[in-house]
């Protein structure tokens, strides 16, 4: 067997171990005073990692392993976005990860989320579900530690507890789809697959069943129940990794699989995921508008932004894929960026997330206030801001494809999220306050990280040559 | 020529800067930022200029069109796609001249005119913003980019105009300026898609088959963007909002409702002369009827007004109107053979920059000596305010066009373009020279002679301006007197050759008459303390002078128009039905959406059993689903 391609196609991978495996050693090798520059060091690694795969290396797709690991330039764009995405909610983590309590055990916080990160990776590139799976796993287990991260704190444990038995059931179901697929098409392999697929009732169950691991992992509705449970109880660096990387890595690896693995059973999908899109999106808001702790809140909101996502895969094309690494783009900046000013408003206050909290918060924290605001208005999708533009060619890629109703359903539902993001807006300009967050001033890694975000914000949108830059690549699909 | 790109990033950085820092930056920290960066700007401007008229002609005899910076922003598909970029041409070149000359010399102006005032900082971030966003447009490669400026410039001239506000007229100036240009904006985009949609492009100059194919179109689509000039040049019956503002800055007025902003209605037409005068000369000439009648109503109203701002503004909106009529008069794309009125024009744009400008300085300086606009606060300055005085008759015997100011060769030509497309034309716009030199005087002569305000002025002594404010004043008087030799048509002609300038002393001898006449009347009725001659006439034809007070209440006649019939009988019925209707939609969805969520909220309960039964139940139930289809 020819191994050559382990070191030009992975390239990926392979220097995300090293990243690994240098956080590791220094975990174990610095002392007391080297510790000190862990955070800046594990940056410093993440920025040359990403600065040395950010541009795909190949123009063409290319399968190693005999096929299980398969290269191509655009799943190389959606790993340098969440590797982006990383490097940000590290630069959020640090003033959580600096406290008394969580400050002896940072190395293992790297190491787990860099490991899921490494999952992630697999799962895009696989070419085979046996791989696919394992990719998952990495995701997802590591994944449970770090919302039990905290695990003296009730909450934090109970969040855990709750990922991983939720997790279990869902990985479970979807082994199981997988072994009908293997039982009647005797492949496992995403190439052979589409030949033996013939549409019969055991394959649509298997699709389903395969389908409910990845909405698991999307917090699709009705996978969704874990969601709100969860984000509330992890640490709040740990829920925007969640809400984020996570979901643009299962987002895109469900558009490919769906494209290419079923594409003889489009039309079962598609109607899959047309059901799944107006009860994500629907259901969502209607809890959303009821919520008043914020880390809940974002919880619907991601469900229902992942609804949205859903409308570039039901579309099924090469736009439809571009539109969709954009969106996870565009919404990785808004979220990170409502997270982040969440988190360190929680830092700084020991613990306040509710929104009566954020009243008045203008007249303390303008700073502050004027990011949420604008990365609220980013996720509502208004303009000039640059959720309104992934908003609009996610709904171009679906108008296009003839799914109009569908299209129409979700422009009511971005009306009714507008109602609760601007909830929180009005909590933080006009809502009294007798005894506001008081006025402080975040920390240098929180700030950068805060600003890169909202450089995404303002600027992603109205620079049409990142879309394009992806469309570039989309098209190799 | 790359750092072309510096004349727009500079002023933008400065804007960025000035607009975060804000207040934290002290007043005069601000203004020298400003300044030092327009300075910069002017600078790379000139130098711009100096090497690429500097570079010479190219084989065919023309200056060579530039690109130096392009880059496509947003692919159609197709040929379509908007690009942001630099382009330069002799008339790019020619307007970054004047605007970063006006522009600096405003800024420096600025900090004794401004001085003290709130908002001192504010108010250099947006002479910033207004000096990238009309370079920009100027330097626009394609109408889109053209367009993308020219909004901007609308912008920061709405939030100039409304700088002071706290002051109801200034807050309603600047939304009656913003909401009437951005009227005709709207025609100006229809145009744009209409030229986009049938030439396939929106650059200034499409290849020969695309325009083939819109042939039939191309009319409508230059109307519309007439259209859309005449609403920033303030072209009757688009002109009512730049008397208003007014109610801005005075050095403000000078810049952008003087010198630049409002001339961009002319640069457009310029801009876009070659598919005028190929496709359709019939709206060019439609053009000089618009230019011409609004000349006239301007110059007549001019001669009545009694606020000296009033009067500055009417007095530029009849001399756009010159401008106008000169590109409008144009036959064809030789200057020997009819295109000599866009040399006229380009000219007297840049020669009225600078004088204008200069007469708007020196009100500035006139009215921070009494504190007043009105006349009657006015009268025998010429003894507290001697630079003033001078540079002020400098600008008015410029705009009156007495040999050898700059006005007189920019309108001369004017004149003999006019007189070649028919005599009437000339006629008539040898009339409004010469009703322009009388109500200059009439201005000058109730300013600096006339029945001193003695009152006022024992009470507040009026003082010449400080150093900052004269030195800009001196400068522009300078370009005024010298200004008129400039060979200008070798730089800027209709069709890129050069042209050499010969004064047709018949016209010129008229004119000068003409304006000679003007000034002796204005001197005999306002000279004097006295002024029974000018009351009298008020008496006798007091019909006619309100009117002409009033502006012959075309401004009544929106309000009537706006009130009684748009929103009366369009806007009350589609407000009743937005109100009733649509957001009786909204309701309903957000009622549903409140009774749903109290229904279905038992199903977040946070047992982790239960979930494990939606998710098998929800997987199940979609397989039934897509079973059973």
């Amino acid at each position: 067997m020819d191994y050559s391609g382990i070191f030009t196609y992975m390239y990926s991978e392979i220097a995300l171990i090293g990243v690994i495996v240098a956080a590791l050693l220094y975990d174990l090798a610095a002392g007391e005073k080297g510790r000190r520059f862990f955070h800046h060091a594990v940056c410093v690694l993440m920025l040359l990692f990403i600065a040395g795969t950010v541009v795909p290396y190949h123009k063409e797709t290319a399968g190693i392993f005999g096929g299980m690991y398969i290269y191509s330039p655009v799943g190389s764009i959606v790993k340098s976005i969440l590797a982006i995405g990383t490097l940000i909610v590290f630069l959020q983590a640090e003033p959580w990860l600096r406290r008394e309590d969580t400050r002896f055990k940072r190395g293992e916080f790297y190491v787990l989320v860099l490991s899921t990160l490494l999952g992630m990776d697999f799962m895009i590139s696989a070419g085979h579900f046996m791989m696919f799976f394992l990719g998952l796993e990495l995701a997802s287990v590591p994944m449970a530690c770090l919302v039990a991260f905290d695990k003296y704190k009730g909450n934090s444990a109970e969040a855990g507890a709750k990922y991983i038995l939720s997790a279990l059931f869902a990985s479970g179901l979807m082994l199981y789809g997988i072994s009908f697929l293997y039982g009647t098409t005797g492949t496992l392999y995403f190439e052979d697959m589409p030949a033996g697929l013939t549409g019969s009732p055991l394959q649509i169950l298997s699709l389903v069943f395969f389908f409910v691991g990845l909405g698991f992992k999307l917090s699709l509705v009705p996978f969704h129940l874990w969601t709100a449970d969860t984000y509330q109880g992890a640490p709040t660096a740990v829920t925007s990794y969640l809400s984020v990387i996570s979901k643009g890595a299962a987002a895109f690896a469900l558009m490919v699989i769906l494209v290419k693995v079923f594409a003889p059973m489009t039309e079962y999908w598609q109607l899959m995921l047309y059901i799944v899109i107006v009860l994500s999106i629907t259901v969502a808001n209607i809890f959303a508008i009821r919520q008043k702790n914020l880390k809940r809140f974002l919880a619907f909101s991601s469900i229902s932004q992942a609804g949205y996502i859903m409308l570039a895969v039901i579309s099924g094309t090469p736009y439809g894929m571009t539109s969709l690494i954009f969106y996870v783009l565009v919404y990785m900046a808004a979220n990170l960026a409502a997270f982040g000013v969440i988190g360190t408003i929680e830092q700084h206050t020991h613990g306040k997330v509710s929104m009566d909290d954020y009243n008045g918060l203008y007249s303390t924290n303008p700073k502050l206030a004027v990011t949420m605001t604008l990365a609220l208005f980013s996720l509502a999708g208004i303009p000039p801001f640059a959720g309104f533009f992934s908003k609009f060619f996610i709904f171009a890629a679906a108008f296009e494809e003839g799914f109009h109703v569908l299209v129409f359903i979700a422009l009511i539902n971005t009306v009714i999220s507008l109602y609760y993001y601007l909830l929180v807006v009005k909590a933080m300009f006009i809502n009294r306050n007798d005894s506001p967050v008081a006025t402080f001033r975040s920390d240098g890694s929180t700030r950068l990280g805060l600003v890169l975000c909202l450089a995404g914000v303002l600027a992603l949108g109205i620079v049409s040559s990142i879309f394009d830059g992806i469309n570039l690549y989309a098209f190799g699909m | 020529m790359e750092y072309t790109i510096l004349i727009l990033l500079l002023p933008f950085l400065s804007f960025i800067l000035l607009g975060l820092l804000g207040t934290r930056l002290k007043p005069s920290v601000a203004g020298a930022a400003g300044t030092i960066v327009t300075g910069a700007v002017a600078i790379l401007c000139y130098w711009t200029a100096f090497s690429y008229f500097g570079a010479g002609r190219d084989a065919s005899g023309v200056f060579p069109t530039l690109i130096p910076w392009n880059t496509v922003w947003l692919p159609f598909g197709g040929s379509l796609h908007i690009d942001l970029g630099i382009l330069l041409d002799p008339i790019s070149v020619m307007m970054l001249i004047v605007i970063s000359t006006v522009s600096l010399m405003v800024h420096i102006y600025s900090f004794g005119y401004m001085k003290g005032e709130r908002g001192f900082q504010r108010y250099y971030a947006f002479l910033s913003l207004f000096t990238m966003s009309m370079l920009g447009l100027v330097l626009a490669t394609n109408i889109f980019q053209m367009y993308i400026f020219w909004e901007l410039v609308g912008v920061s001239s709405y939030l100039l105009i409304g700088f002071y506000y706290t002051k109801k007229e200034a807050v309603a100036a600047s939304k009656k300026a913003f909401i009437v240009t951005r009227f005709a904006d709207l025609g100006f985009l229809i145009g744009i898609l209409i030229y986009g949609f049938y030439t396939g492009t929106f650059s200034f100059t499409p290849d020969a088959p695309a325009l083939g194919a819109a042939k039939a179109l191309l009319p409508l689509a230059l109307g519309l963007m007439f259209i859309g000039g005449a609403g920033k040049s303030a072209m009757f019956p688009l002109h009512i909002w730049l008397p208003d503002a007014m109610e801005g800055p005075t050095p403000v007025s000078a810049l952008i409702h003087a010198a630049t902003m409002v001339v961009a209605g002319v640069y457009l037409v310029a801009r876009m002369f070659p598919l005028f005068i190929g496709y359709a000369p019939e709206v060019l000439h439609i053009t000089a009827y618009v230019g011409a009648f609004t000349a006239l109503y301007a110059a007549v109203v001019a001669c009545v007004q009694s606020d000296i701002k009033r009067v500055l503004a009417f007095s530029t909106i009849s001399q756009i109107g010159f401008m106008i009529v000169a590109l409008g008069v144009c036959t064809s794309a030789d200057p020997h053979e009819g295109g000599l009125g866009y040399m006229a024009s380009m000219f007297h744009l840049f020669t009225h920059a600078m004088f204008k400008a200069l007469l708007f300085l020196g009100a500035g300086c006139i009215i921070h000596a009494v504190h007043s606009n009105e006349m009657s606060a006015m009268g025998g300055l010429r003894k507290y305010m001697p630079v003033t005085h001078i540079t002020f008759l400098v600008a008015c015997l410029a705009i009156a066009g007495i040999w050898p100011l700059s006005g007189f060769f920019s309108k001369d030509e004017i004149l003999a373009a006019c007189f070649r497309f028919s005599p009437v034309m000339g006629g008539i716009m040898t009339f409004i020279a010469g009703l322009t030199a009388f109500y200059m005087f009439r201005l000058y002569y109730c300013i600096f002679w006339g029945n001193e305000n003695k009152e006022l002025h024992a009470e507040h002594r009026p003082h010449e301006a400080p150093y900052s404010m004269t030195i800009p004043l001196i400068f522009l008087a300078a370009v005024t007197l010298f200004a008129g030799w400039i060979p200008f048509g070798e730089f800027v002609s209709s069709n890129g050759q050069a042209y050499h300038i010969h004064i047709d002393w018949t016209v010129a001898g008229i004119s000068l008459c003409v304006a000679a006449a003007g000034i002796a009347l204005a001197t005999w009725m306002y000279l004097r303390e006295d002024r029974t001659v000018a009351d009298g006439l008020a008496v006798r034809f007091s019909g006619l002078h309100k009117a002409a007070y009033h502006r012959f209440y075309i401004d009544e006649i929106y309000q009537f128009i706006t009130h009684r019939i748009i929103f009366a009988c369009i806007s009350t019925p589609v407000a009743w039905f937005d109100r009733h209707v649509v957001d009786g939609f909204m309701n309903l969805l957000a009622l549903v959406t409140n009774k749903v969520s109290w229904l279905i909220k038992g199903i977040q309960s946070g047992n982790v059993q239960r979930y494990s039964i939606w998710v098998l139940g929800g997987a199940l139930g979609i397989a039934i689903v897509l079973l059973l289809i």
